[in-house]
């Protein structure tokens, strides 16, 4: 029986097209791969190539046509000693029917309002629980340490080291230098060369290795020397690790860590003074984590290293000598998605993360010589965010300031100021202020780079102004 | 040896390659050739969407290559990708599916041609950005050194991207940590629309591993024996510990880069040429005809049996249903890996 042969879509936008010219005539013989036509579409001249071999029988549609739809007919190949006038058999190549029924379905599902749960939620939904877990972070009576963020970091790497062989730290100086700001002092002595693995410098190339091993079925937690160099390793971050288990259905995750020190530390000018957190934050299939104490940096660090998926872990320089309380747990994890209420107060909401949070608790205690009693939130992961506890507190407070060092443009606090005003509008007694850092790249003069970072100042004068007091 | 597809064909000798060999050979190619045919056909109909690049002409790369493999090798390629998945022995109708953005493929429909993957094939995708995949597969690699198993992971890239800054990151370090990985070159001389001379004063590609101190060498990419052969040699390199391997397999892609490509860059004449005188399928043929260990009849019997697979599979690709909706909110965070776990390290 006789196929059509069918007007093709020559790119991913092509409905219509001219059929300029035919490099067959009736009758020829043809097999797969002759050029049958030139087709023009809106971006080129294409030929248009045999798939099956036969002879053609009628050419349907005259050269020159043009505004040819896709899937018309516009010739006729006929099997070996068939009539030209046998009957074409439409049928053989048309799309189904019940594909363009699935298509209109799909197409009305998007267009009507919210038809179901599944399809109406939104990612930041997904995760937004109505009651917020405020279960303490370790049991009353614990024993606690003091302890810098360099050495809770690193405990949380040995332990997860010790508990799963296929843990390994890959990264410039992480080994025989002990680790350019000695997080990783001593674990190349006490794991070996296998498992602490120096790389030459070359983010991209060994960012995409870690991303290959987790792929394997290792865990790999990639140091970066800080995250400004991860820019040249941000498509094996964002595409490779972050989109590839969307995009295998499910077939390949990418249980990775990438982590290391983010944001300003001090005199080392624009290319090294940056906060990626609302970059890496915006991106689906990651989760991002910021501590600003050494038991977060311990407990959500472990927590890092077992999840399933991949995570930017986000440290600071200012803050790894710091010393704070650590629990003294055989095993003391962190979950993501569980905001921290660092300070109990009535008359607003300051949310912060990471070094942020300095800054909150310090406005908070001038706040308080002014009779403000601010509760201050630490987000802690920036994706999952805790919603719900930040909606409760702001559902008693009324008022909302953000404090963050990263660029004003797009913050983490922007996010918070768009989903609060969506979600408790009602309860609002004035707008959301960001406290950010400023929109410039940073200075390197001392005095600049003073004015280029948030200070608690400003914040205590943001509390002021939604407060109005 | 190391042959420029350009040269002019010469008569079949009959090496020393058994019947089955040649059969398999030309089954598996030919698989691929009807199945990208057919996902031209099909795109040229709106079934297939966005891009696809298809795999003609250069069949003998991976069909060559798969038989130097051994069971728990792993592969990993760019978006040409569906011969390599087919030669990994994955299911037509499940790729096809996938092309058709349907539930029945091998992403559920969410990944597309660029992006597909077989844990159980041990294909570790189908890489939309040019060059991404070769990092990856010496972390494939990296992996299964540090297993200390002797599996070995082809990673396959173009002539384009060999061009690209972190494959040459990556020899460094895969020479460095004699990581057992074969980095095959496909080069069949347009990156997209630029030519190998318009991108580089390289004569050869496999050559800039010298650099870093890894060895290759250049094979007749149309060829399947000289492919299979040279495939056996850098697989025996790596897995005799001696770390990664180069190979730069000289072939050619008679179709434009991708569907909507007019390829304005050659000339109809040199694609011409290169079917009618160094056609993979047809030197196979050949060589099955004139040894003396097919008849056309037979040959005529595995043209028809592939006909029904790819005519099925395109079936399926049409009839498996679109993804759920709730589709779109799933595999977007796993809750637990499905890969192997933390104890095939730790025993």
């Amino acid at each position: 029986m006789a196929t059509e042969i069918l007007m093709p879509a020559l790119s991913p936008t092509m409905e219509e097209g001219t059929l300029a010219k035919w490099l067959v005539k009736e009758g020829d013989t043809v097999k797969s791969g002759d050029i049958l036509a030139e087709i023009e579409t809106d971006k080129a001249t294409m030929e248009f190539e045999a798939v099956d071999e036969g002879v053609i029988g009628r050419l349907l549609v005259a050269e020159g046509a043009q505004g040819v739809k896709v899937n018309t007919p516009i010739a006729t190949l006929l099997a070996e000693g068939e009539s030209a006038d046998a009957a074409p058999a439409p049928a053989a190549e048309k799309p189904p029917a019940e594909s363009e029924a699935s298509r209109d379905k799909a197409s009305e599902a998007a267009e009507a309002p919210a038809p179901a749960p599944a399809a109406a939620k939104s990612a930041v939904e997904s995760v937004h629980t109505p009651e917020p877990d405020e279960s303490p972070d370790w049991p009353e009576g614990t024993e606690l340490r003091q302890m810098t963020v360099r050495e809770a970091l690193r405990e949380a790497m040995a332990e997860e080291m010790e508990r799963d062989e296929s843990v390994f730290l890959m990264g410039e100086e992480v080994g025989e230098y002990q680790g350019a700001y000695k997080i990783s002092q001593g674990l190349l002595d006490r794991f070996g060369p296998r498992r602490v693995v120096d790389t030459p410098i070359s983010e991209h190339g060994f960012a995409g290795i870690g991303v290959g091993a987790a792929f394997g079925g290792l865990r790999p937690i990639v140091e970066f020397m800080t995250f400004n160099f991860a820019m040249q390793a941000i498509d094996q971050i964002v595409n490779s690790a972050a989109k590839t288990l969307y995009m295998s259905g499910g077939q390949m995750g990418c249980p990775i860590v990438f982590r290391g020190p983010n944001g300003a530390a001090a005199r080392v000018a624009a290319q090294h003074s940056q906060d990626y957190a609302a970059w890496y934050a915006a991106i689906p299939g990651l989760k991002v984590v910021q501590p600003y104490s050494a038991a977060d940096a311990k407990g959500l660090l472990k927590t890092a290293i077992r999840d399933p998926n991949p995570v930017i872990f986000l440290e600071n320089e200012i803050l790894y000598g710091r010393s704070f309380d650590v629990p003294v747990l055989d095993d003391f994890t962190v979950p993501f998605g569980k905001a921290k209420v660092a300070r109990k107060g009535s008359d607003v909401t300051i949310v912060s993360f990471g070094i942020g949070m300095a800054h909150a608790l310090e406005a908070a205690e001038k706040l308080a010589e002014g009779g403000i009693e601010a509760e201050v939130i630490d987000l802690r992961t920036l994706r999952p965010i805790d919603y719900a506890t930040v909606l409760k507190s702001v559902q008693k407070t009324n008022r909302c300031v953000t404090v963050e060092e990263g660029f004003p443009v797009g913050s983490i606090g922007n996010h918070i100021s768009a989903w609060l005003m969506e979600n408790a509008f009602d309860w609002l007694d004035a707008p959301v202020i960001n406290c950010t850092g400023k929109d410039v790249p940073m200075p390197y003069a001392a005095n600049l780079e003073r004015l280029a970072l948030i200070t608690a100042d400003e914040v205590v004068q943001a509390v002021r102004n939604v407060t109005y007091r | 040896m190391a042959r420029k597809p350009a040269e002019t064909a010469q008569p079949p000798q009959q090496p020393n390659v058994s019947r089955d060999e040649l059969l398999k050979y030309y089954r598996e190619m030919l698989l691929i050739r009807r199945f990208e045919e057919k996902a031209g056909q099909l795109y040229g109909m709106g079934l297939i969407g966005g891009f696809c690049h298809l795999y003609i002409g250069q069949e003998a790369v991976v069909v060559g290559l798969e038989a130097a493999a051994k069971e728990g090798d792993k592969r990993i390629t760019s978006y040409r990708d569906h011969g390599h998945m087919l030669a990994s022995g994955m299911k037509a109708r499940g790729v096809m599916a996938e092309l058709t953005g349907r539930i029945g493929g091998y992403s559920k429909g969410k990944g597309g041609s660029m992006h597909m993957f077989s844990r159980e094939k041990h294909f570790y995708g189908g890489h939309g950005i040019v060059a991404a995949q070769v990092p990856l597969g010496a972390g494939l690699a990296f992996a299964d050194k540090y297993k200390g198993n002797d599996n070995v992971t082809f990673t396959y890239f173009g002539d384009g991207a060999a061009n690209q800054g972190q494959v040459y990151e990556t020899y460094n370090m895969a020479e460095l940590w004699e990581l057992p990985v074969v980095f095959v070159i496909e080069n069949n001389q347009y990156a997209m629309g630029t030519s190998m001379k318009r991108s580089t004063k390289s004569t050869t590609l496999f050559g800039r591993g010298e650099a870093f101190g890894i060895p290759g060498e250049q094979v007749d990419g149309m060829d399947v024996l000289a492919v299979k052969a040279a495939g056996e040699k850098a697989v025996a390199h790596c897995r005799a510990g001696k770390g990664p391997y180069i190979l730069e397999m000289m072939t050619y892609r008679y179709r434009g880069h991708s569907m909507s490509d007019p390829a304005k860059y050659r000339t109809r004449e040199e694609v011409q040429k290169m079917r009618d005188e160094r056609d993979p399928i047809e030197h196979v043929r050949q060589l099955l005809l004139q040894g003396g260990h097919a008849a056309e009849d037979d040959l005529k019997a595995i043209d028809k049996d592939i006909k029904d697979i790819v005519n099925d599979s395109a079936d399926f690709a049409r009839e498996s249903p679109e993804p759920p909706l709730e589709e779109l909110w799933t595999d977007i965070y796993a809750d637990d890996v499905p890969q192997q776990s933390s104890q095939d390290v730790n025993a």
